[in-house]
């Protein structure tokens, strides 16, 4: 309130101590407010116009080589590689070894991370005035924050130097896991809040035990908040690549066995990225896992926006 | 018990699941369950800790505080010295520099959404298209960067090849941008309207309400939002290491190559063994240990704030 106070005094002091150059005033005072409008404008524009600059380029040089070879061959050698750029043509093969490296790298992630996640979740929202549950809540926040790196030295330590003595799936999906954790931690407990407390306090009112109020009230009536979660958390780590760099190496193969190394697309763009006669598979390549992502993306927020209950 | 409770199953035609749970207090059972749940976090983030520093013992016990203060970073076998003082100093100044520029890009983007155009269709695309920002893998930033704005950097004839503090900093301000509008967005959007409404009242321009009014009271939600970007930033390893150059010396300005803290881990740790691992560990400490603290800073005004 003392803010309005101030603000009246500085305005009628200003207005009446200047009459004859309030004209003058008033004129100036618009047009600081039309170019402060305008900058507003340009620089959101100039932020807005990097999203396309960024997807455009991208798209404008990866589509060519997308075909049906780029799902279902495994990525080519050096060598094709440069036989085929000499030669002008398209390089052959593809990255169903990326591709499928990914979704096994981060279906495993999931199955950790989801159900702790909610459980957790689960927790800090009916606890949420106990000082404990706050705790959890700042870890969670931490977690979030740690560079994604350090993360993968983490698996590193606790996975691939001890159990499985070598780069492998099972050290790339902790990883993955451990980041996924508190996204969704933190998105259960905001979706969990939006459940309206009648509904909650109805099923207790009716005799439902603890665990069928969870189970049959809180999560269906959050269940499109908690999917959301779950796939903004996916789509956040189908794209990291500097702890895959640490636990899973890469693969030349296809590999289902938890305990190798395995490939993923970002990896093989990095791989890609490395190596000069493979610059076309960059591009489709990152195209493809950025059109992935943003799907993942986009899909997360429709179903977050959609009204509940 | 348990045989009367047998009949009253066939007599109400119960599963035997809930008829355990009957037997067994099931709220207490659920109740352990999601305490044992919240212990896992617990749990990892202190695992966490130890092993990072478990891990850079043998560095530590080496070179002491003097890891901090040493630009040296030698892996030449026989005479082999680390020290973090080169990645510290590239990591702080492209993340400044990308806070610098982000900034304005941030600052006149939630005025847009939050003010300009708050509530229209326009503000809501916007807001999209800055959130998909964040969307984007850092490799494909990366990318973008090295094929796309080195060339162009090259072309102004900043620097020769194009690499170093500037064109990293241009691209993680693009990166940061959305983490550093969502939170701006939301502290704007909640500033009263009776105080708006009486500053217009009075004869207010508009740019003398956000000046006046949104900016003293939406002040220390936006600059958390800030603070939050900074730490993402320092964080960000792909996209720094494909344009920084991944030259060990100390930047020179802001077309020098340079290093970074999380780049060096990147480009070294899967050659790496013995004490240059351990100091490698270490950065990722130190890594760990600042960004936690940039983002507790963070956290502490939003809920001063709230």
């Amino acid at each position: 309130m003392d803010q309005t106070t101030t603000l009246n005094k500085k305005y009628t002091s200003s207005l009446s101590d200047k009459e004859d150059s309030s004209n003058l005033l008033i004129q100036s005072r618009k047009l600081k407010d039309r170019l402060f409008k305008i900058a507003a404008m340009v620089f959101s524009f100039i932020t807005i116009g990097m999203v396309f600059l960024i997807i455009g380029s991208l798209l404008a040089k990866g589509l060519r080589q997308i075909n049906w070879a780029f799902f279902t061959q495994v990525a080519p050698d050096t060598f094709s590689a440069m036989m085929a750029k000499s030669s002008g043509q398209v390089i052959p093969g593809g990255i169903v070894n990326g591709i499928l490296g990914s979704i096994y790298l981060v279906a495993l992630a999931s199955a950790m991370a989801v159900p702790f996640g909610i459980l957790i979740g689960v927790y800090v929202y009916e606890n949420s005035k106990k000082r404990y549950a706050a705790i959890i809540r700042d870890i969670a926040d931490i977690l979030q924050g740690v560079p994604s790196i350090v993360i993968g030295i983490i698996a590193y330590i606790w996975i691939v130097v001890p159990l499985t003595k070598g780069y492998s799936v099972f050290a790339g999906s902790v990883a993955l896991a451990i980041m996924m954790l508190p996204l969704i931690v933190r998105s259960t407990e905001e979706s969990l809040k939006m459940v309206p407390e009648t509904l909650k306090e109805a099923a207790i009112a009716l005799g439902a035990p603890y665990y069928k109020v969870i189970l049959r009230v809180l999560i269906p009536s959050s269940f499109s908040g908690l999917m959301g979660g779950i796939l903004l958390a996916i789509s956040r780590v189908l794209g990291e690549t500097a702890p895959l760099m640490l636990t899973t190496l890469g693969n030349p193969q296809v590999n289902w066995h938890i305990e190798k190394p395995i490939s993923a697309v970002p990896l093989l763009i990095w791989q890609f990225y490395n190596d000069p006669n493979m610059v076309d598979l960059i591009w489709s390549s990152a195209v493809f896992l950025m059109g992935f992502v943003l799907i993942l993306n986009l899909t997360s927020r429709w179903i977050c926006a959609r009204k509940k209950i | 018990m348990f045989i009367l409770s047998l009949g009253i199953r066939e007599q109400y035609e119960i599963s035997l699941l809930q008829l355990i749970l009957m037997q067994v207090n099931s709220d207490k059972i659920l109740k352990r369950v999601l305490f044992a749940a919240s212990l896992v976090i617990l749990l990892i983030a202190a695992a966490m800790i130890f092993s990072l520093f478990k891990g850079s013992l043998p560095s530590i016990s080496r070179f002491g505080w003097g890891f901090l203060f040493s630009p040296e970073w030698d892996p030449t076998q026989g005479r082999e010295h680390y020290g973090a003082l080169l990645f510290i100093v590239g990591t702080l100044l492209t993340s400044i520099v990308a806070l610098i520029i982000a900034l304005p890009l941030a600052f006149f983007t939630s005025l847009f959404v939050a003010e300009y155009f708050r509530g229209t269709k326009i503000a809501a695309i916007v807001s999209t298209l800055v959130d998909l920002l964040a969307g984007i893998p850092s490799i494909i930033y990366g990318l973008w960067g090295f094929y796309m704005l080195r060339p162009f950097i090259v072309s102004l004839g900043l620097s020769p090849q194009g690499f170093g503090v500037l064109t990293s900093a241009l691209v993680l301000a693009i990166m940061v941008v959305p983490y550093a509008t969502s939170l701006s967005n939301n502290t704007i959007m909640m500033v009263p309207n009776e105080l708006k409404e009486a500053a217009y009242s009075l004869g207010a321009t508009r740019l003398e309400v956000i000046r006046n009014v949104i900016l003293p009271s939406a002040r220390s939600g936006m600059a958390a939002s800030y603070i939050l970007a900074f730490g993402r930033a320092i964080g960000e390893t792909l996209a720094v290491t494909m344009l920084i150059g991944n030259e060990n010396i100390i930047p020179k300005g802001l077309c020098s190559t340079g290093n970074t803290m999380a780049s060096v881990i990147a480009n070294q740790f899967g050659e790496a063994s013995g004490l240059q691992l351990s100091s490698l560990i270490e950065i990722g400490l130190l890594l760990f240990v600042i960004t936690t603290l940039i983002n507790a800073a963070g956290k502490y005004i939003i809920k001063k704030i709230a």
